[in-house]
């Protein structure tokens, strides 16, 4: 058994060995793994021209501004608002639920729906409204506990779906021109998935993809199988140990039987079809869409001058958007890139290039 | 994608385990995964256990990243 | 912003925000803008002043009431002087049970007996049913400089070393553990408690002893800011050097939190002039207090405040920002 520090030694130089020349971009869209990545100082393990991109892997930033703008709604409609903690600083147009939960609105964070629901269970007199953001790895905890509310009968409980799904994301980054040359795929959106949702990315675009584990092992390990196979792009599974490639069969079912796909819009790219989730039609009696009349209002306004679009694509770098570090910081974030404290604004600002 | 950590599932009550992570003890709701059993380790997200991990995948993971090493660096050295 | 947040007395860098605009504007005057634990009177008259608001009230391994004395205690040791007298000062909500309320304040002058400090002089006011949440405790402090010493968060130089006097996140970790019904086995316990005795010890070192300071909120990661701002210094801490208990940083990595921002009740931060650092060190783990003690870094000249990881990267610390919210992303 190898040491760590022996391993990350050979995981340099074999990526060195496999180092085609020429920029090569390897884009992450997951918020762990852009965490990890800077958690674990990888980028200083890389040669130059092999540059990790932060794409939009965090489905909290990339909640577009009218979506919260709905949500702050929501809030003002004596209803308790259960929450994930990223939520919570997340700006709106005018505000963010931490503002109005000082203004004396209520909004609880929970580390899991399963806690909400019992707490709806056990507050009979409360509406409780569950703001659904997460890609795959969260959705079936969110349709379990839709299933169970109706098991249990529980009507003080409904679910905002906010949902967006990874796959058609992908598409429109490369659609719109993204220069990148492989993928690091999320390794828990894959464990739901499975691996054959990324198939296009080879097949139609010549861009290869790993899913990959969140250890720094996992990652360069990953990096590794992206640089020895880029002429031969494909879909590989790097995280073994816990993505299957058919995926988590029960959960797929669950996702299937209380969603569909719909339309939605993402935080500094706009409307991308089929990329979001509502709940289905069967169970619309604990979508808080309908039974508080609230969907997102208005045009997707974008802030003058924000170009977290561009820096989600990997075109330009953060301290090229106008805002940046000016109006845009991470205490006051305009743009989703800002908004999550790893994200690639918010990662620049602190580290720098 | 999101946060998820190995935890060991040490009870089994109905549809949800007790886990154990580092001394950290925490009830998920194992519904996605009704083939776990006691002993075995799952990825928590989220109060969910979204997949069993694979022990001997993960032993197999290692060996093959040496096996790979050793050949990558091999090569390096030879081009050096 | 309009209006205060709870971030705002997180202890991060909007609480720094409010203090400097709002307070420090006001009052304005070379004690209030020094920034330090406790401000110094008459050269060597150490003088503090805290309130406690902790929820829940009673947690594991202790209670508002000896958090209130170790608290001020702390505070003014941290300044370099012998804690002798604190005040307390109760708002308490109308209805709160006295049983309760007397358990609390046992546990004062248990805590008080302990640091050898008196109470001297205190308050109590009574609020209506939901004015306050159960109880509020204010506690000053007052203390006596040691001779010999110069103990101020704008002492720290290039080539100083810093230690930490046990395992990091404990406190914090063990009131998320009774908010979130987080459960640990063995349980997590708080590590309030007061540091003035293993102080004193530290204090033969004299001037060797620069800087100290206790990482309550914020964490070790706010510490290490104020003293690299306040002293104009870098400090570069390594990861595999860090006392900390392994469920801590478990339930850390469940949650999504950095363990460097989980508040300290029983912990000081020293840095020392690099000659007496191994001294300081064995002083430390003398004291009851300080068994897991180590030197976890050095103060450089970047103005930057990183930690080395395990795998030979460094990156620079997150600043705590205030409230510490659990994460799925």
């Amino acid at each position: 058994m190898m040491q760590q520090t022996e391993m990350i030694e050979k995981a340099k130089r074999a990526i060195e060995a496999l180092n085609p020349g020429g920029p090569f971009n390897i884009m992450e869209v997951c918020g762990s793994h852009t965490m990890a990545i800077s958690k674990f100082g990888l980028r200083q393990l890389l040669p130059k021209n092999i540059r990790l991109i932060s794409g939009p892997g965090c489905p909290v930033c990339v909640t577009a501004q009218n979506e919260i703008d709905s949500v702050i709604e929501l809030a003002n409609k004596n209803v308790v608002i259960a929450t994930f903690g990223d939520l919570i600083r997340v700006p709106g147009n005018r505000s963010s639920l931490q503002a109005e939960r000082a203004a004396g609105k209520e909004v609880k964070v929970f580390y899991s729906p399963l806690d909400a629901l019992k707490y709806a269970e056990e507050n009979p007199s409360k509406e409780v409204v569950f703001i659904g953001i997460g890609f795959e790895t969260t959705v079936p905890t969110v349709a379990v506990t839709i299933k169970e509310a109706r098991e249990k009968n529980i009507k003080n409980y409904s679910v905002y779906c906010l949902h967006k799904t990874m796959p058609e994301a992908l598409r429109a980054l490369l659609e719109g021109g993204s220069n990148v040359q492989g993928f690091l795929l999320p390794g828990h959106v894959s464990a739901i998935t499975g691996s054959k949702i990324y198939e296009f990315l080879p097949k139609e675009f010549g861009v290869g993809g790993v899913i990959s584990g969140f250890e720094a092992m996992d990652i360069l390990m990953s990096i590794i199988m992206l640089l020895k196979n880029y002429k031969n792009p494909a879909i590989e599974i790097q995280y073994k140990r816990v993505v299957r490639k058919e995926g988590n069969l029960e959960a797929q079912k669950i996702i299937e039987e209380i969603f569909e796909p719909c339309d939605s819009t993402w935080r500094g790219l706009g409307e991308i079809k089929g990329s979001g989730l509502k709940i289905r039609d069967k169970y619309k009696d604990f979508d808080a869409a309908l039974k508080f009349d609230i969907r997102p209002i208005g045009e997707e306004i974008e802030i003058k001058g924000c170009r977290c679009g561009d820096v989600l694509k990997g075109n330009i770098y953060p301290n090229e958007c106008p805002l940046f570090g000016r109006v845009c910081t991470p205490e006051n974030p305009a743009g989703p890139c800002m908004v999550s404290s790893e994200g690639s604004c918010a990662a620049f600002y602190k580290y720098g290039a | 994608m999101c946060i998820a950590v190995p935890s060991k599932v040490i009870k089994i009550e109905g549809k949800v385990a007790e886990t154990e992570l580092g001394g950290v003890i925490r009830k998920v709701s194992i519904e996605m995964v009704p083939e776990v059993k006691v002993g075995d380790y799952v990825m928590v997200h989220a109060g969910l256990a979204i997949s069993i991990v694979d022990k001997e995948e993960a032993e197999m993971e290692r060996e093959l990243w040496e096996e790979l090493m050793e050949v990558l660096n091999d090569a390096a050295d030879r081009n050096d | 912003m309009d209006k205060v947040l709870l971030s705002h007395g997180g202890g991060g860098t909007m609480m720094e925000r409010l203090i400097e605009e709002v307070f420090a504007k006001a009052f304005d005057n070379e004690h209030i803008n020094a920034m330090e634990d406790a401000a110094l009177l008459f050269g060597n008259i150490a003088i503090t002043t805290d309130s406690f608001t902790v929820k829940p009230i009673f947690f594991p391994g202790g209670d508002i009431g000896r958090l209130a004395v170790c608290g001020t205690v702390n505070d003014a040791s941290m300044r370099g002087a012998k804690p002798l007298y604190l005040t307390s000062a109760f708002i308490i909500e109308e209805g709160y049970p006295i049983e309760d309320l007397k358990r609390i304040v046992k546990s004062m002058a248990e805590a008080a007996e302990e640091a050898g400090v008196k109470i001297v002089a205190g308050d109590t006011k009574v609020v209506e049913k939901g004015g306050i949440d159960g109880v509020f405790i204010n506690t000053s402090g007052i203390g006596v400089v040691y001779e010999n010493v110069d103990v101020s968060i704008k002492n720290a130089r290039p080539g100083d070393v810093v230690l930490i006097s046990g395992t990091i996140g404990d406190h914090g970790m063990a009131i998320m553990s009774a908010r979130e019904e987080l459960q640990f086995d063995p349980p997590i316990l708080s590590d309030v408690s007061p540091l003035n005795k293993l102080i004193e010890k530290l204090m033969t070192l004299g001037k060797a002893v620069k800087v100290l300071r206790d990482p309550t909120r914020g964490g070790v990661a706010e510490v290490l800011y104020e003293i690299s701002k306040m002293s104009g210094v870098g400090i570069k801490i390594y990861e595999d050097k860090l006392p900390v208990k392994e469920s801590v940083k478990s339930a850390c990595d469940l949650m999504g939190f950095d363990f460097l921002h989980l508040a300290n009740e029983g912990k000081l931060i020293a840095v020392v002039d690099r000659k007496y650092a191994e001294e300081a060190l064995e002083i430390m783990k003398s004291d009851k207090y300080g068994k897991n003690a180590a030197i976890i870094g050095e103060v450089n000249d970047s103005k930057l405040v990183t930690i080395n990881t395990v795998y030979g990267t460094s990156r620079i610390i997150d600043r705590p920002i205030g409230e510490l919210l659990p994460r799925i992303c």
